[in-house]
């Protein structure tokens, strides 16, 4: 009576889940079709791939990569038999056209001049880029960089980057000298002044005079032969090389307590960020030059570049401002209690934590300027966007329309995905947080 | 005995105020400002003497000159005859056009792509990031030239409509037509009494329906374009002309806002009133009705009242007539900038969910609330407060960003003012400058009003 039969006294094997809930089938199961809706979801963004693949690939697999015109690209498909509004697409455009894409109308024999500077670009910022997998000798490359890459794209006697590179240093050696001598400020205000006279008064003369006996140049280009992808990877660079210093010392402005810089600072900031890029583009192309003492000219690229530099700093002042006031005020006062002086402290204690938090804020600055050069296809230069209307006033290529859109597009996907990209792995090498 | 240690008194002495932090901000700051001042002298120097150079003194008196330019897309009349002023207006009236539109599409397509990112479904969910990823990466000048150019090439013509057999058909029961010269939408038109098919006056009303008609500000007597508003008989008798008048405002419309607001308000008291009764007896009465009557009827009612039809688009001859046309140029601005601003928009809406920490949710669910009560008194008011900020960010940008409409010819203040006022006057100083200083307002205003709000909703801390 007290015997119990359903207890069951050794363990049973363990045994395979369902094969509906493993493998494809579960996983499917799992992840598109768990209920009604979702079964419903997978069905309809299916069928829309499906069609716009079916739309598109088509399009895209076409044999006119080597058709000198739109009308042979309309011949090939028609061999094909492949009629209709849009049989294919018209490769041979890009075949034709992309070095003028890349490089605009900058000479041709000269091609090797902009490859170099972007290859030695690549250099120059690996040590800043990748720190810990490349020699930190190589900084002193990236230093002299800034001098030889427009000497590179424009030309001209060597002497003028080297007298430029030559106020840095006679700067440099001036405020040693006068910092041992009176200290501190007074090093920094000599310094100042000394490469500022050297700049604006000497170095005229100096290039003029080692010109005179030693001329060492090449080819100077002139700014409107620059365009294409070219163009606009120079004004993004050099505007995102210049915007974060700047920026950095307009949050700093911004956040200090001294009124009438902050007040300035403030003003700046606030009215590049209210206005829209393309009026101070018009303020490059119509107005900078009223502003300049009557009788300068100077070049539009570096008009275009300095205004596209003053609209991203203040963005990068907004970043940079994001960082420091997440910081706890615990890191400001930890940075006093050490004895730290303002600039000590901004260097070694806040900066280098509010840079790491505000990283993606500033990639994305940095992608959303690189994007906004296209803007200046609206002044007249011919960047990428502007030459594809360039292309399509010639007879053999009028009405081409997508396949140079999709090309340009890809350019700047392709660079603008790597820097969002490079930015996730720095903000990963750089978390030293415990979560 | 005096315990507290003065100081020594001493002559104060030039290098304190580089050398003592008491004087040194001070000394920064005079400084700055001085080197500042110089600046802007400076700059105002060289500009004098440039304009001086070219002859140009710096007036506005351009502004009251006929403008001499067509302008096809407006929302309120203007011909070539009229100021510079007045077409400045016009463009400051459709950049606000397109930079509501784009906002309110961009902010509700953002919001579903945003959830959709988060969706448990995989397919959903890449097609979704695939879709962020091509629009964030690529130039938003480009998504509006290439939306433009395949509204202008893939669309159909308007005499594809044309004839038994046509290759286009209307869209929406007939009434929304899709040509590759825009998108012509009906027109909400009112005094269905006073006017025949095509919109004309008729010789007599046909009944009482004949609506309130326009309201001329600045209208004169003295000008013949307003004989109509003034007339008491005849067809059209106080109607105002075109150009009779410097902006003419619907009484129509202002009627129609007017019966619609006060309904809403109506619907408020009554939930107000609602809620009072589930505060004293735990029950709430059943009020949706009510609330819905009080709204739609009277709206419904109005409308009727004032004869409110819509007039349909027709095609005659080259081209369609009648109803609102909406250009190409409006169509791709709107669209391009709502799709690539969405991208950003979906990111800050995912940012936001992610922020509310999962423990949230899981206290909700302990509490007994439904999930469908966990999303909208839980997570939502929360992830609201991280989403406000930087949503209202993009809106500014997007309006910013709508001054590319001169890339695609859509007449907003960039391609009037600073565009067709600049080439032909020659005033780039005083074009350039108005434009960036309406810019600076419309931006200031959004962000102060939106501020404002954000406040408003903000988490009230210790």
């Amino acid at each position: 009576m007290s015997e119990v039969s359903y207890v069951r006294t050794e363990i049973l094997p363990e045994r395979d889940p369902p094969v509906i809930a493993t493998g494809l089938i579960g996983w499917m199961r799992e992840n598109l079709f768990s209920g009604w809706f979702n079964s419903a979801l997978t069905i309809l963004s299916l069928t829309f791939v499906v069609m716009l693949l079916d739309g598109i690939l088509p399009w895209i697999f076409s044999p006119t990569w080597h058709a000198t015109s739109l009308g042979e690209c309309r011949e090939i498909l028609r061999g094909m038999g492949r009629e209709g509004h849009y049989p294919g697409a018209c490769w041979g455009v890009i075949r034709d056209r992309w070095v003028q894409l890349l490089f605009g109308f900058y000479p041709s024999e000269l091609y090797w001049r902009p490859i170099m500077a972007f290859l030695l670009l690549g250099v120059a910022l690996a040590p800043v880029l990748f720190s810990d997998r490349v020699p930190r000798k190589l900084l002193w490359f990236s230093a002299v960089y800034p001098f030889l890459f427009p000497w590179l794209l424009w030309g001209g006697s060597i002497w003028v980057p080297l007298s430029a590179l030559a106020g840095f240093v006679i700067g440099w050696f001036v405020f040693r000298a006068a910092d041992a001598r009176a200290g501190g400020l007074a090093g920094i205000v000599a310094g100042v002044l000394a490469a500022l006279v050297w700049w604006l008064l000497l170095s005229g003369y100096v290039v003029q005079g080692l010109d005179a006996i030693l001329p060492i140049g090449i080819e100077a280009v002139q700014s409107r032969n620059f365009g294409g992808f070219m163009l606009s990877v120079t004004i993004g660079v050099v505007a995102i090389a210049c915007s974060l210093p700047i920026g950095i010392v307009l949050a700093l402005g911004r956040q200090s307590d001294l009124l009438i810089v902050k007040a300035l600072c403030v003003g700046f900031i606030e009215f590049i960020r209210g206005v829209p890029l393309i009026t101070l583009l018009f303020v490059a192309s119509t107005l900078l030059n009223i502003f300049m003492p009557p009788g300068t000219n100077f070049d539009i690229i570096l008009r275009v570049i300095i205004m596209a530099t003053l609209f991203a700093s203040a963005y990068m002042a907004e970043v940079v401002r994001g960082g420091l006031a997440a910081l706890p005020q615990g890191q400001y006062e930890g940075a006093d209690s050490l004895g730290l002086d303002y600039w000590q402290a901004q260097r070694l204690v806040i900066m280098p934590q509010a840079l790491k938090i505000s990283i993606p804020g500033i990639v994305s600055t940095f992608i959303g300027l690189f994007k906004d050069t296209t803007l200046v296809s609206i002044i007249g230069l011919l960047d990428p966007l502007g030459l594809s209307n360039a292309i399509r006033a010639d007879s053999d290529w009028n009405g081409i329309v997508w396949e140079l859109y999709g090309f340009i597009a890809l350019l700047f996907f392709v660079v603008c995905f790597a820097m969002s990209r490079y930015s996730m792995y720095l903000e990963r090498k750089l978390n030293t947080g415990h979560r | 005995m005096a315990t507290v240690s003065e100081p020594p008194k001493e002559a104060f002495r030039l290098s304190q105020l580089i050398y003592d932090t008491r004087y040194r901000s001070m000394t920064i700051q005079i400084v700055a400002l001085v080197a500042f001042l110089i600046l802007i002298g400076w700059l105002i120097s060289n500009t004098a003497q440039n304009l001086a150079d070219l002859g140009k003194e710096p007036s506005f008196r351009f502004l009251g000159e006929s403008a001499g330019y067509d302008i096809n897309q407006r929302l309120i009349d203007y011909n070539n005859q009229d100021s510079h002023m007045r077409a400045a207006v016009v463009g400051i009236l459709n950049t606000l056009l397109v930079a509501i539109l784009g906002c309110a599409t961009a902010t509700i397509l953002g919001v579903i792509i945003g959830v959709a990112r988060l969706s448990k479904n995989w397919l959903v969910g890449r097609l979704m990031t695939i879709y962020v990823e091509i629009f964030r990466n690529v130039p938003v000048l480009l998504w509006i030239v290439f939306i433009m150019a395949i509204l202008i090439e893939t669309l159909p013509p308007p005499n594809a409509f044309r004839g038994d057999d046509p290759d286009a058909t209307m869209k929406l029961f007939d009434t929304v037509a899709i040509t590759n010269r825009g998108v012509y939408i009906p027109d909400p038109v009112f005094g269905a009494d006073a006017k025949d098919e095509k919109g004309e006056f008729l010789e007599e009303p046909v009944g009482w329906r004949v609506g309130l008609g326009d309201f001329p500000i600045g209208a004169s007597r003295d000008n013949p374009a307003c004989e109509s508003y003034y007339a008491t008989e005849g067809p059209g008798a106080g109607e105002p002309a075109a150009s009779c008048g410097t902006f003419q405002v619907s009484l129509d419309l202002l009627l129609v806002l007017a019966v619609l607001v006060s309904g809403f308000y109506a619907s408020h008291r009554i939930k107000r009133r609602a809620d009072r009764i589930q505060e004293a007896t735990g029950l709430r009465p059943v009020t949706w009705y009510l609330r819905l009557g009080v709204v739609v009827l009277p709206f419904a009612i109005t409308l009727w009242a004032l004869g409110f039809y819509f007039a349909y688009p027709e095609l005659r001859g080259f081209n369609f007539q009648g109803g609102t046309h909406m250009r190409n140029s409006l169509i791709a601005l709107w669209l391009a900038l709502s799709l690539y601003t969405a991208a950003f928009i979906a990111e800050i809406v995912r940012a936001g969910i992610l922020a509310i920490s999962h423990g949230q949710t899981e206290a909700a669910a302990a509490l007994g609330l439904r999930p469908k009560r966990i999303m909208n008194l839980v997570i939502l008011p929360q992830a609201l407060r991280v989403i406000i900020p930087p949503l209202i960010s993009m809106w500014l940008n997007l309006t910013k960003n709508s001054s590319l409409a001169i890339a695609v010819g859509y007449m907003d203040i960039t391609g009037t003012l600073m565009g067709i006022t600049l080439n032909q006057t020659g005033r780039e100083l005083e074009t350039v400058l108005l434009g960036m200083l309406i810019y600076l307002t419309i931006s200031l205003i959004i962000s102060a009003v939106m501020n404002w709000y954000n406040r408003s909703v903000k988490l009230v801390e210790r």
